[in-house]
């Protein structure tokens, strides 16, 4: 029996090739079956007629392949897949969350972004329809002891930061456990986009994670591109590029200067809190938007460079890369800098593993996950990036490997500017096929970007899966915090830099 | 240690020079925009339908409305305008102390006005402001964010962001307001002592943004609160921001405003 369907990245395929396994199967496929080395990509549910019909994607790093299946749950519940597999812990939660799916035995079932069930009168924790659900509000877990205390930050933070709640379980300073409670930013995007795509697709795609623009534009775009059988130009899929490595080029500079602030190491903050606005404003040289708005759009990108505009961006790309080299090199020679960065914050390569981890978090670990060498798509097809992989996993490896990718992401740029293909820049997207489904994996600067889109029998939307790496990561940032100090958190959590947006959506 | 001090010299002085001399912004920048009804043809809806957060509305006697606190400054229609009746601008000034002065037939006129004498003489020399995020995508708070880096330097204006609703003298919120949110929002309202005001920034936090009409959404933060200032864009320009911020403190020279730039 055949298990899974073989994909490629941004390939579309019609839905009735997609296996559809009994439970028992699907199952099978996915704890026992599957190679370990596979990543869960997503596994979500959507309605069908006969209950829930549960997708999950895998990604296989070897073969460069997607592995994608499906059953139908009749039932409210079925016995969880995580105890066998880790990593699909919170696809579980949030699965249970939107159909109200009880995953049976799964160790740690509490809400995700605290929201009604989608299908009334089906509640994974028995309430009612009608019954208000208060943010934060859940069972944490807890350390008991006489000297044990327990902090709680959050919604509201002391920063410029969005909305989450933390709450750590301390003995004095030492933490026994964090747990992470999110989804004050949920603004219902994945739903609104059913019945898809409309005039406020590509803008949804665009603010589902502010700091990833490009990266999740670029996953939505490729979406729409292969369910409509064509694909992006030449020149259209060199200047994303361009865009998702200015978008890693200046994120991956805020967070070492952030890093720099948290240890008060005041020049490298300094330094890279105006260096990444450089990197912002190149990207608004090509576009107008600091965030790149407004850059990519199906078919293509909405704006071409001319030679003067390049030779503008290569001068001040150079400028701008010559600084960050100075004002990370001062993090490298600086021993009261690395005393604060070694050692803290650390994640085994088996945790990585276990939780499913991507992105430089997974890569800080030793794990080389990239999907831009391992499934490229468009440029990254023809020119690759060394995947930059450090083994410690700790806020040293997070902040090396960052820098190690400012130097690759640096030298792309500049060789993709020197020789960009010529043509049009974006042609026509028409309409999307009928009962298809595509899977689009982008490496967006914190990690793997998975938009799944099933289109119904009108070529609309039936379902839209988004997985920002955040969702994966959120648990790696509260094992790093186990036997820290919890004076500690503010430099792994930056060690992280996750989105709250992109988790709630 | 002499590394840094060589780096030091290296980086140089980064600090712009406004508002004494005005930013510098790319020449692809979409800041207010400028409409020509005269170019309208009757009937044509041709922006109003290629909008995609109904920011541009077209009335029976013709001529388009653009309201910037609905705007995502995506230009669409622009693209779609068959006359060429609407340009964006370079224009970065467009806060608003009213909600309606938000609403452009022809081109930006209405600035924010300072605030009355009495809270001038409270705020206008130092501000301090609790930020709330409250749905959004993370971009307003990152241009919020910047501007505490050497180039903006918010700190010689006298504002700052501080870390507690009791420490400060006003809110900056940014995002829609998700439901999630909502009581948060109202209770750190609620621990600024009086008197306090409110800055809405970003088309989210002003009318919902991308978001608007989405039931897990409130559609701004002055569906919760009372809002003192509007700053439009999605998210605003930095200097968007500050020009806000000044504005509302009186610290703009109204005189300089006769000089526009770019266009």
């Amino acid at each position: 029996m055949r298990l899974f369907l073989e994909i490629y990245n941004g390939e579309p395929v019609p839905r009735e090739r997609i296996p559809r396994l009994a439970f028992e199967d699907f199952r099978y496929a996915l704890t026992e079956a599957s190679d370990p080395r596979c990543r869960v990509s997503a596994l979500f549910g959507y309605p069908s007629d006969g209950g829930i019909d549960l997708l999950a994607v895998l990604a296989a790093d070897d073969t460069g392949t997607l592995l994608v299946t499906q059953t139908t749950l009749s039932g409210d519940s079925y016995p969880s897949f995580t105890p066998e597999r880790p990593e699909v812990h919170l696809f579980e939660r949030e699965l249970a969350e939107t159909w109200g799916l009880k995953p049976l035995g799964h160790p740690w079932l509490k809400p995700v972004r605290f929201l009604h069930s989608r299908r009334p009168g089906h509640d994974a924790w028995g309430r009612a329809d009608a019954e208000a659900i208060i943010p934060g509000v859940i069972d944490f877990y807890r350390v008991d002891g006489e000297e044990i205390h327990e902090v709680a930050v959050g919604p509201v933070h002391a920063g410029v930061i969005e909305p989450g709640h933390f709450r750590f379980q301390c003995h004095g300073e030492h933490v026994f456990h964090l747990e992470i409670s999110l989804g004050y930013q949920h603004r219902g995007i994945e739903r609104a986009l059913i019945g898809g795509p409309d005039k406020r697709a590509i803008h949804y795609a665009e603010t589902l994670a502010g700091d990833t623009s490009v990266g999740h534009a670029t996953a939505y775009c490729h979406n729409l591109e292969g369910l409509s059988g064509l694909r992006a130009t030449a020149r259209g899929q060199a200047l994303r590029a361009i865009g998702l490595e200015l978008e890693r080029l200046a994120n991956h500079t805020g967070d070492l200067g952030a890093l720099a602030g948290d240890i008060a190491f005041l020049p490298t903050a300094s330094y890279c809190g105006r260096l990444r606005g450089d990197f912002l404003n190149l990207t608004a040289l090509l576009c107008g938007s600091r965030f790149g708005r407004g850059l990519v759009r199906p078919g293509g990108v909405a704006f071409d460079v001319d030679n003067a505009r390049i030779e503008e961006a290569l001068g001040r790309l150079d400028a701008a890369a010559r600084d960050v080299r100075g004002a990370v090199d001062l993090l490298w020679n600086s021993a009261s800098v690395q005393a604060r960065f070694e050692d803290t914050g650390r994640v085994s390569p088996e945790a990585a593993r276990a939780l499913g981890l991507v992105g430089p978090a997974a890569r800080a670990c030793g794990l080389a996950r990239d999907v831009r060498k391992t499934h490229p798509l468009g440029l990254f097809q023809f020119v690759h990036i060394p995947v930059s992989t450090w083994h410690t996993g700790d806020v040293f490896a997070r902040a090396y490997v960052r820098a190690l990718e400012i130097q690759r992401s640096v030298a792309f740029i500049r060789g993709l500017l020197k020789e960009l293909p010529a043509g049009a820049i974006k042609i026509p997207v028409g309409h999307l096929r009928p009962n298809h489904l595509a899977v689009s994996l982008v490496e967006g600067w914190r990690g793997e970007i998975c938009h799944v889109a099933l289109t119904d029998r009108a070529g609309r939307f039936a379902a839209y899966k988004v997985v920002d790496p955040s969702f994966h990561n959120w648990s790696g940032l509260a094992m790093a915090l186990r036997d820290q100090q919890i004076s500690d958190f503010p430099l792994c959590n930056k060690s992280f830099n996750l989105s709250y947006c992109g988790f709630d959506l | 240690m002499l590394d840094i001090f060589l780096q030091r010299l290296k980086q140089g002085h980064r600090t712009s020079a406004y508002p004494i001399k005005e930013p510098m912004l790319p020449d692809r920048f979409r800041g207010a925009p400028k409409l020509d009804p005269s170019k309208c043809a009757d009937g044509c809806r041709a922006c109003a339908k290629a909008c995609p957060t109904d920011a541009l509305l077209v009335d029976a006697e013709g001529g388009p409305r653009l309201d910037l606190g609905r705007c995502l400054f995506c230009a669409e229609c622009t693209t779609a305008c068959p006359e060429g009746a609407i340009v964006f601008t370079r224009e970065y000034r467009m806060a608003a102390s009213h909600r309606e002065d938000l609403v452009v037939t022809q081109e930006v006129k209405a600035r924010s006005a300072a605030l009355d004498e009495r809270l001038r003489k409270l705020f206008g020399r130092s501000l301090k402001l609790r930020q709330v995020s409250a749905g959004g995508c993370n971009g307003c708070e990152a241009d919020v964010n910047v501007l505490g880096t050497i180039v903006f330097d918010l700190g010689r204006f006298g504002i700052q962001m501080v870390a507690s609703p009791r420490h400060a003298d006003g809110l900056l919120i940014t995002g829609p307001v998700t439901q999630n949110m909502k009581l948060a929002l109202r209770k750190t309202y609620d621990a600024v002592p009086a008197p306090k005001i409110v800055i809405a920034v970003g088309a989210c936090a002003i009318s919902g943004g991308p978001f608007a009409g989405h039931p897990e959404v409130n559609d701004g933060a002055d569906s919760v609160v009372p809002v003192d200032l509007y700053i439009p864009g999605c998210p605003p320009h930095p200097f968007t921001i500050l020009d806000g911020l000044l504005r509302l403190l009186g610290r703009i020279d109204e005189t300089r405003d006769a000089s526009s730039i770019g266009g």
